[in-house]
């Protein structure tokens, strides 16, 4: 029977979920997170992994908990509706991963206790100046030198680098065949000479880095997959991230823009809630919300069922991102000038909310693959189109 | 959660599409224009005991789900079947919903296919129920009169207009002669909230053909991107295609989910049901709209002449969108279904 309930194990565990946000994620930790744009705090990782909620859908004889996608999808939402700091726990979980899937014996042993204890925070370092949707022309050379080798270049959106441990590092070991072919993946230790981390603010207000490799020597034990062989290795994580998306955002947005309508007076004193216009708004963001759920609990329910995800994922995260973005800017466009105000504004509608959303939801559709990168993805996958240019 | 539709709803519709295929070709649908109805198609959605869909045993039907009679619709859609469907299905369930004497003597020859019944869904301007869905082929009309919900016969003064999507509409006078032979089938609130319901049963069918409509125009104007060359390749390969036609898919694909999701509430979250019918119109009606215009237009001057198939899907996708509520109407709906009616307290 066609069922698009969860089910009422997964309301469970999200009641479970969101009590234990509520009790955490406190109006100072939000605050904090904010003013320094760094959505990692030591405390709350603790917290989480008193809950076994590190890795979850790890098995258990991993540390995980064995949850299946679904109850994934459920965590993933409560997480993302609370603007809980998971970031750095989001990149060390997806490199430990990798690990887990790729990497040596020894790195297994030396990292994976660690990061799931929550210990240790690992950055992705991908992207660079030159090579950002096309991160297969990433330009970093690592040169092999007895059992070290060495590596010289720079990396951009290196976020958590200032407080991380180790970077997963995407470099050029051959640059003499084709993009793909000539890349190698390394697990460096952040705190030695030669690694160099430089603060950049972004539209949202988060921290993220410029990193700088001079001459870093590393141990080929550090060196994760085969040589030559960094595309397959990187994209292992990708095979096990299911359900991107951002409903959950949509749903927060939504939520601070119906407390705001049932406050809110026009100039006669009239409630904006009676205003046809913000009926609206309110109406369409409610429907994106709808669909853009549907679109991503298919992916975590197709993962489940076993059957093969192709075109979904994308199609996930480039609806939701998108409408994410349109219906920030239409709300704002609705409240009027008071939304303008930000969080620091003690008179801020929606304590500022509305002022966030309009700048956080301008780099969702940009990181995690451009919109444009996602649409290749589907027209070529989905739509059995040639490739696009 | 299961998104997949059971082995009997799966084997409904491929009977559905096998039908449709055979019996609602895109030369069958021109050779039933202007006025939009195929009385062959007619018979055999009857014969198959489609109408008897809409309502249970004790109704003399028998009781398919409204997510049955959704993926029926969303097949009527992707053929763009030139029958009143939708309309008698809605017509069915209202009259077996208000009950009585009289709503169950029309219902039992509605179902022995000897009366096709219209409902107004829009309440009557000027003494006339205006372009009403299946008016032009309707023996009798159901509608709100002075606050009554009455059925009379459709008589010879229908005005039949020829409209965009080629739909059997009509302009019906609720004239002297017609009001004497009419049988009031429910009075004051009840009759309103029956009307309501039924627009509510309208809207969410409506929403899954036109998430096949949607369907049906990306794979056309797929179909075309992968065989059309211009510039020395296949314009599927340019992005400016491309990514538009990848946009459409992503909402036909959310605007199918969403539109079986609504239809699926009617019986297991009959709270949410109305709120998602109208979320389920508004998305659908959008998609069909802008996914039957990217498919045209990456037609190129082909997407112009009335000999390519994808004009028939771009009036459709905007006289079926159009006819009873506008998408912006529906979101207002939505809200109204969220919030409670305008200037509530």
């Amino acid at each position: 029977m066609m069922d698009f309930r969860l089910g009422e194990a997964s309301d469970e565990l999200r009641a479970e979920v969101r009590a234990f946000l509520e009790e955490r994620v406190t109006r100072e930790l939000e605050e904090q997170v904010y003013r320094s744009g760094v959505s990692h705090d030591p405390e709350f990782t603790r917290a989480l992994v008193e809950r076994g909620w590190m890795a979850p859908g790890w098995p258990v004889e991993l540390g995980g908990r064995g949850l299946d996608p679904i109850e994934m999808l459920v965590i993933g939402e409560e997480l993302r509706f609370a603007d809980a700091p998971t970031y750095g726990i989001g990149t060390t979980i997806m490199v430990a991963t990798v690990i887990r899937l790729a990497g040596t014996e020894a790195q297994k042993s030396e990292i994976i206790p660690k990061a799931l204890a929550g210990e240790i925070v690992m950055v992705l370092g991908y992207s660079e100046p030159e090579a950002g949707s096309d991160v297969a022309a990433a330009a970093t050379r690592a040169v092999r030198d007895g059992d070290e080798w060495v590596i010289n270049g720079q990396k951009m959106f290196t976020t958590n680098a200032q407080i991380g441990d180790y970077v997963f590092l995407l470099t050029r070991t051959n640059p003499d065949v084709a993009k793909h072919k000539g890349l190698t993946m390394f697990l460096v230790p952040m705190d030695q000479p030669g690694v160099e981390v430089q603060a950049v603010y972004t539209l949202s207000g988060e921290r993220t880095n410029i990193t700088y490799y001079n001459d870093v020597r590393v141990s080929d034990a550090w060196r994760v997959g085969e040589v030559d062989e960094g595309w397959t290795t990187m994209t292992v994580a990708l095979a096990t991230e299911h359900a991107a998306g951002f409903a959950a955002a949509i749903e927060r947005l939504l939520v601070e823009a119906e407390a705001w309508a049932a406050e809110a007076v026009d100039d006669d004193g009239a409630s904006r809630l009676d205003d046809g216009a913000v009926r609206e708004t309110l109406g369409r963001m409610a429907i994106d919300l709808e669909v853009s759920r549907l679109l991503q609990r298919r992916v975590a329910w197709m993962a489940e069922a076993g059957v093969p995800v192709t075109a979904e994922g994308p199609m996930s995260k480039l609806f939701s991102s998108e409408a994410l973005k349109k219906r920030a800017q239409e709300i704002v466009e609705i409240v009027g000038p008071d939304a303008l105000r930000s969080y620091f504004d003690p008179t801020a509608p929606s304590h500022g909310i509305l002022e966030y959303m309009l700048r956080h939801s301008v780099g969702t559709t940009i990181y995690a693959g451009t919109s444009e990168i996602h649409r290749n993805m589907i027209a070529q996958r989905g739509l059995g189109l040639p490739r696009t240019r | 959660m299961e998104l997949r539709p059971s082995e009997e709803q799966q084997q409904l519709i491929d009977a559905y599409a096998t039908l449709y295929a055979k019996e609602s070709s895109s030369g069958r649908v021109r050779a039933a224009e202007p006025l939009g109805f195929d009385p062959n198609l007619w018979s055999q959605l009857v014969g198959m005991g489609t109408v008897s869909m809409a309502v249970d045993e004790v109704h003399g039907g028998w009781g398919a789900s409204m997510l049955d009679l959704a993926l029926v619709a969303q097949e009527h859609g992707r053929a763009l079947g030139s029958a009143p469907l939708i309309e008698m299905l809605v017509a069915c369930r209202l009259l077996a919903r208000v009950g009585g004497v009289a709503a169950g003597e029309l219902l039992g020859s509605a179902l022995a296919g000897d009366r096709l019944v219209a409902v107004a869904l829009r309440p009557p301007r000027g003494g006339v129920a205006r372009l009403v869905p299946a008016g032009a082929i309707a023996t009798d009309l159901v509608v709100l009169h002075d606050r009554d919900l009455v059925a009379v016969p459709v008589g010879d003064d229908r005005v039949v207009p020829e409209n965009v999507g080629s739909m059997p509409l009509a302009d019906i006078p609720l004239s002297g002669s017609a009001m004497a032979a009419a049988v009031t089938l429910s009075r004051g609130e009840d009759a309103s909230a029956a009307v309501d319901a039924a627009l509510d049963d309208w809207l969410v069918l409506t929403a899954n053909a036109l998430a096949g409509i949607a369907r049906r125009s990306v794979q056309i104007g797929v179909e075309y991107a992968k065989d059309r060359e211009a510039f020395g390749q296949k314009i599927g390969g340019f992005q400016a295609v491309g990514h538009r036609l990848a946009d459409c898919a992503t909402s036909a694909a959310g605007a199918e989910l969403l539109a079986r999701e609504a239809a699926w509430a009617a019986s297991e979250e009959p709270d949410r049901f109305a709120e998602l019918a109208a979320m389920a119109f508004a998305f659908a009606a959008e998609t069909a709209r802008d996914a039957s215009d990217a498919a045209l237009h990456f037609h190129g001057g082909y997407g112009f002449m009335l000999e390519y198939d994808i004009q028939l899907y771009y009036r459709r996708a905007r006289a079926w969108a159009n006819v009873v509520m506008s998408p912006a109407a529906a979101c207002q709906r939505v809200a109204d279904r969220r919030y409670g009616p305008r200037g509530a307290p």
